[in-house]
């Protein structure tokens, strides 16, 4: 049973990033390449119907972990508490400059949600990347100091940073070298995803520019992937054991390689779609790696008084799974038809179909 | 609201004197619990001004979708239109204010998630996937599809955006009865409550009436607000013949939701109080001692709680008793039957929110008779009285919602789950007073800008009224 909805919450994270992740991309293109009014209208116009369904998914993931692995939910949250509250203060900024820019017609007040929508889309791209950094590295579980638990075993809290930025110090903190550098891969492939959908769902004539774009951050992209998997091997131990031992799980990796070196192709394809399933590919595939890789655990401990969390440390009782089963499968199979409907009425470019006239 | 200093004086001890911050002991656990429950009293109080809205809106707006299918008067279609604007103003601030709820139950309340989360994960994740899907998958629809889907079709989007929100509300107040009155569960050894029947949940016998009493609420807050826009246009001279409808409109269901949700729902959920709740029942009702031979109903008064007695007392004798045991001599028990340990921790203030809610509910029934009689009589759009009173009225029902929340979780204190778990042994016990206070005025103050916007925005779309359609 935790296994599954280990499975389910995972599945239900991957899609949020994939889907949530294209419009945070669509608003650091909006704040870094688009400079005319066109241009930022067709960015606004490509995601506007589907921002909203998309944090939906956030939510969803939530109420799952909630429900299927308490404990992880109390830990996590509490010990994440400033970042995690910010993230929800830059959520508000990013739906409001969505939704307010278009409701008064003068220069500045849209200049300045723009700018909300911008940095604010920016910013969860590069603290969400930091999240999983922190996810990675681990964090001191029940506070030990001195080799005594200040906290329950599975407590802890996260200042933003040290003095030292290290992620190998005593005393961690959410920013340090290697959690940025993951920040900085996050927001560098959300701004490839986010340049993917905008090819993807517009005819806008910012597409060439895009496709540059996309192909000079791929290098980025490719370099900082190098890099984090070097300094991986210095902040845990053995990083690839998981995959040695189950042979099948390379396929993750495979994929996320596919993903990675078909960005390169994005000036060639015939499809403008493809870019799109690509950065797609990456993002899911280096997610189930990164998961895979500390399986069972969900948040590694950095001390050796107090274990890990893993799955079945942090999991609700075997009842309340079981029966959560039934009406899960049932709200999948709506889903599935909502979704269904919604692509059928949205589907191909965004143009024709105004967004954001109320 | 609190047995602390309220709110409003953390501020004036921010900007004067810093006695209240000087006073803090660093770590202390009564600190922490004291900005934790400002925070989520502070965000849940600023949510539900807007849920209370969309939620009854919804019905509305589809009662009017449905009026256009029936009679093909564009003026419905158009009523129809105008209101949903109103409407994903309000939905899309219920949105990102809701966000911050769901993750404060982890994020301040930590103990509380991993001790209960098996148990109310359980509706919570179930509103996640069954409600939050269903209205965002179809909002958009509702507000952008109406030419791409037809009107039938588009009606449908509406009902489904609607019974999205019901089922919304349907099962927070499901988690909500749990924490009331927790059914289906056992308690382990290392103190986790875990569910040991799914069905408990939803036979609740504290959800039934808690739900219908606030699904009414919410229907008269919408209703006010339509009669209060219509009242607004008629008075200025405006778009005369949709004040008109709103107006009438927002009479119709406001005369039948304030009754209802007084008579038989409110009955209903007071009953629930007084059954599994008593020493809140006495808290809300102000009996500090045990009425033998029949006990009176407090109209005013003010709670001296040193001193165990009313002050001021207004009363009339043996209401209360009938009310409550439908016999005019049936004993009330007082706060002096019980523990101490167990009164609700701040008993004046549980006691006015449950004044003003009941005060502000009767006020309604009766301007709504009167409004009901004067559209019965043809006289309700040149009755100037009436429709400055239901101008006037426009916040009033927002602050019945607010006082009757307020009535239900201050009467739940000293317990998270009731007579089970504390308050007190529910909060994050690595979140320390500093980081909350900072993220509660960082709250305050965005949460403040976010008002000043809503309030511009939506005065502009009044302002603005509906537009007439030509096809």
């Amino acid at each position: 049973m935790e296994l599954f909805w280990y499975i389910v919450l995972m599945s239900m994270l991957a899609i949020y990033v994939v889907l949530d992740g294209y419009d945070f991309g669509a608003g650091i293109i909006h704040l870094f390449f688009a400079k005319k009014e066109k241009d930022k209208k067709a960015i606004t116009n490509a995601i506007g119907p589907f921002w909203d369904a998309n944090e939906v998914w956030l939510i969803a993931s939530g109420g799952i972990l909630f429900f299927a692995f308490p404990t992880l939910y109390a830990s996590s949250f509490s010990g994440f508490y400033l970042p995690l509250i910010m993230i929800l203060w830059l959520l508000i900024f990013r739906a409001i400059g969505l939704e307010l820019r278009g409701q008064i017609h003068n220069k500045l007040w849209e200049a300045v949600w723009d700018k909300a929508f911008g940095i604010a889309s920016f910013l969860l791209a590069l603290f969400f990347g930091i999240a999983l950094g922190n996810v990675v590295r681990g964090v001191n579980l029940g506070m030990v100091e001195n080799g005594v638990s200040a906290h329950e075993a599975h407590y802890f809290f996260l200042p933003l940073w040290n003095p030292t930025f290290s992620p190998t110090a005593e005393h961690l903190g959410i920013i340090d070298w290697f959690t940025i550098l993951l920040g900085l891969l996050g927001a560098v492939t959300l701004t490839i995803h986010g340049a993917n959908w905008i090819i993807f769902k517009t005819n806008s004539e910012l597409n060439n520019k895009l496709k540059t774009v996309i192909f000079r951050l791929n290098i980025v992209l490719v370099s900082l992937v190098i890099t984090s998997l070097v300094l991986w091997h210095i902040i845990a131990p053995k990083p690839f054991h998981n995959f040695m031992e189950r042979p099948w799980l390379w396929v993750f990796p495979l994929l996320t390689l596919v993903g990675l070196f078909g960005l390169f192709g994005v000036r060639t394809y015939k499809k403008d779609g493809m870019g799109f399933v690509c950065s797609a590919l990456f993002i899911l595939g280096g997610f189930a790696t990164t998961a895979a890789s500390i399986f069972p655990k969900v948040l590694p401990s950095t001390n050796t008084v107090n274990p890990s969390l893993t799955i079945y440390n942090v999991a609700a009782d075997e009842y309340g799974l079981s029966v959560g089963v039934y009406w899960f499968i049932v709200a999948l199979i709506l889903l599935i038809a909502y979704i269904f409907i919604q692509y059928r009425v949205f589907k191909g470019k965004m143009d024709d179909i105004g967004y954001g006239e109320h | 609201m609190l047995n602390k200093p309220v709110f409003l004086d953390i501020f004036f001890s921010l900007l004067f004197k810093f006695e209240l911050l000087n006073n803090l002991m660093p770590f202390s656990m009564e600190d922490m619990l004291f900005y934790d429950r400002m925070q989520f009293a502070f965000t849940i109080t600023f949510h539900y001004l807007f849920p209370q809205l969309t939620m009854g809106l919804s019905l509305i707006i589809v009662y009017f979708k449905w009026k256009f299918l029936r009679t093909q008067l564009q003026s419905y279609n158009d009523a129809a239109k105008f209101w949903m604007r109103i409407f994903a103003l309000n939905f899309a601030m219920g949105v990102v204010t809701g966000i911050p709820m769901e993750f404060q139950f982890g994020t301040n309340w930590a103990k509380f998630s991993e001790l209960t989360g098996g148990i109310i994960g359980q509706t919570l994740a179930m509103e996640g996937m069954f409600s939050f899907f269903l209205e965002s998958s179809f909002l958009g629809l509702f507000l952008f599809g109406e030419k791409l889907l037809g009107h039938k079709l588009h009606f449908l989007t509406g009902f489904l955006v609607f019974l999205g929100s019901w089922a919304s509300g349907f099962l927070i107040i499901a988690t909500h009865s749990w924490m009331q009155h927790p059914v289906g569960y056992e308690i382990l050894s290392n103190g986790k409550f875990v569910l040991n029947n799914f069905g408990a949940l939803f036979s609740n016998p504290w959800l039934l009436p808690s739900y219908l009493h606030n699904q009414l609420a919410s229907m008269v807050t919408a209703s006010f607000v339509i009669a209060a826009v219509g009242a607004f246009y008629i008075l200025n001279k405006k778009h005369h013949s949709f004040g008109k409808l709103f107006v009438k409109t927002g009479v119709l269901f406001g005369l039948i939701s304030s009754v209802l949700v007084a008579f038989p729902t409110g009955d209903w959920a007071a009953k629930n109080v007084v059954e599994y709740q008593p020493v809140t029942f006495a808290a809300m009702e102000g009996l500090f001692e045990t009425q033998h031979g029949g006990a009176e109903i407090v109209l005013i008064g003010q709670p001296n709680v040193m001193e165990k007695k009313l002050d001021n007392k207004l009363a009339v004798p043996n209401i209360l008793s009938f009310l409550t045991y439908k016999k005019w001599d049936a004993t009330v028990k007082g706060l002096n039957e019980f523990n101490p340990e167990v009164y609700p921790t701040n008993i004046p203030g549980l006691y006015y929110a449950y004044h003003i809610m009941v005060g502000l509910g009767t006020l309604f029934i009766g301007i709504m008779a009167m409004a009901g009689v004067q559209l019965w009589r043809k006289k309700l759009y040149s009755s100037k009285w009436i429709l400055w009173s239901l101008l006037f009225l426009l916040p009033f029902p927002y602050i019945a919602n607010t006082t009757g929340w307020y009535t239900a979780e201050l009467g739940r204190q000293p317990w998270l789950v009731y007579n089970l778990l504390r308050t007190s042994d529910g909060i994050s016990p690595t979140v320390s007073s500093g980081n909350t206070l900072f993220t509660l005025l960082g709250f305050i103050g965005l949460y403040l800008l976010l008002g000043m916007l809503f309030l511009i925005l939506v005065g502009k779309i009044i302002n603005k009224g509906p537009l007439t359609s030509n096809t």
